[in-house]
């Protein structure tokens, strides 16, 4: 059980820690007024190296805080991001613990999907329909800058995460 | 007798991912409609937040002003580096002070800005705070500030900056307050041509944001084609949200819609948004009695 709070209590740290530096240094960073996606990083590499299930809780939290600051009502990040969470957990079974360039693949198409989300939601059903130029301009632009930036934070993700099952297995050999 | 009902309850805790991930769904979008329907944001959940993450922000961002500050140290000395290799020991010096007595003016400059802005809008009450947080997503122009309800922010607050709108405060807590700004997507404010009081809507857009530094405005009625560019626009008196004749921007392209009855066209506003770091806030809202 205290293994369980330990890893949740990581995770959690993570989400917060990035979410913050993602809004005060990472506005500083932008380049032709995009920057990366911090958040989707985070939950995209743990939906892939944890499953379903804490990719959505991690996903929820990550939103939910999202809402909490910049949204005019909860719920819509959450769920976006929760909904990612999930689906991206799907793939883990397919992922192997040396193969990086998946959880980047997943990052990317994540923080593509998220961003055709808002657009849908936020832009089109306004009747806006330039979805080309918010594509060229938005979203393609965010997309790189997230995959150059994950290159940075999936390698030590995956360490961290490395260390942490190791360290439940500990805990299950000896009581098991 | 005790285990088993042990057990029963353990099995009811354990839920399987997809019930899990509707119930997490569902109370997502429970707290949408109810939100929209009955107009509360966030509540207890956001005060919460608040006191867990703005001094973690503020914290945060003097430490990212330290090392910004740092950083442009280290470009000026590279090109003085270049330049003259006899003179670096004095320029190193002459760099570090020099900054330092940059942002010492800069801060000067600012601090004059607001107190000339404070005498140009005399009848408003108004507290200066600063931006700690930016949107974190690319779609939408949003920021944070360092006052909330503790200091008499209240939601639907004009906030002003240099010597224009900045936007409306659009939710409160207890140390922070989120502002959105008139650049917004989502942002239409009642602006009014000063020189003839014609209305018009003024809409954010990050399309012409980015394309021309400007937003967008429609629906003028300007049948004598009085408005030409350079034309001043305000916020108007029949605004329910916004106070009265706050500068938005100058018209920079005026064109007769395909209606031939209304004009719309383009608005650059005054304010810089991309360096926004201190703002005003009118400390009163617009009301009917």
């Amino acid at each position: 059980m205290i293994r369980v709070i330990v890893r949740r209590t990581v995770e959690i740290a993570a989400v917060i820690v990035l979410f913050l530096i993602q809004i005060t240094w990472f506005k500083g960073l932008e380049i032709a007024s995009v920057s990366p996606n911090l958040l989707i990083i985070i939950v995209a590499a743990l939906g892939v190296l944890r499953g379903s299930r804490e990719g959505m809780i991690i996903g929820f939290i990550a939103g939910l805080l999202v809402d909490i600051y910049f949204a005019d009502y909860i719920g819509f990040y959450a769920l976006c991001y929760m909904f990612i969470g999930y689906v991206i957990g799907l793939f883990k079974r397919v992922f192997f613990a040396e193969d990086i360039k998946l959880p980047l693949i997943l990052i990317m198409l994540g923080n593509a999907l998220f961003n055709v989300a808002v657009y849908v939601f936020k832009f089109m059903l306004k009747g806006d329909l330039s979805f080309p130029y918010y594509l060229m301009n938005l979203i393609l632009p965010e997309v790189m800058y997230t995959f150059i930036v994950s290159l940075f934070i999936l390698p030590p993700t995956i360490k961290v995460n490395n260390l942490l099952e190791e360290y439940e297995k500990k805990g299950a050999s000896k009581f098991g | 007798m005790l285990g088993r009902r042990k057990k029963i309850n353990r099995a009811k805790i354990k839920l399987s991912n997809k019930t899990m991930f509707l119930i997490l769904a569902g109370a997502c979008v429970v707290s949408l409609f109810v939100g929209m329907n009955f107009n509360i944001k966030g509540g207890p959940l956001s005060d919460l937040a608040d006191y867990c993450f703005v001094p973690m922000q503020r914290g945060l961002n003097s430490i990212g002003l330290f090392a910004s500050n740092r950083m442009d140290e280290l470009k000026n000395i590279r090109q003085l580096m270049v330049e003259n290799a006899e003179l670096q020991n004095k320029v190193d010096e002459l760099t570090t002070e020099n900054s330092t007595l940059k942002l010492e003016q800069y801060e000067l400059e600012s601090l004059r800005e607001l107190y000339e802005l404070d005498k140009k809008y005399p009848s408003y009450e108004k507290t200066a705070a600063r931006v700690i947080a930016k949107d974190s997503g690319n779609w939408f122009d949003t920021f944070v500030i360092n006052k909330g309800s503790a200091d008499g922010i209240k939601v639907d607050m004009n906030v002003i900056a240099g010597s224009g709108l900045v936007g409306i405060v659009t939710s409160v807590r207890k140390h922070s307050a989120t502002v959105t700004t008139i650049i917004n997507d989502l942002s239409n404010v009642s602006g009014m041509m000063i020189s003839t009081s014609d209305y018009c809507i003024v809409r954010g857009s990050i399309k012409s944001m980015n394309e021309k530094q400007s937003i967008l405005f429609d629906t003028l009625n300007d049948l004598n084609d009085m408005i030409t560019e350079g034309e001043q626009v305000v916020t108007s008196n029949i605004s329910d949200k916004y106070l009265e004749g706050i500068l938005i921007g100058y018209v920079t392209e005026i064109k007769v819609d395909s209606n031939n009855l209304t004009k719309s066209g383009m608005i650059t506003p005054v304010v810089d948004f991309a360096h926004l770091e201190e703002v005003l806030v009118i400390l009163q809202t617009k009301k009917y009695d």
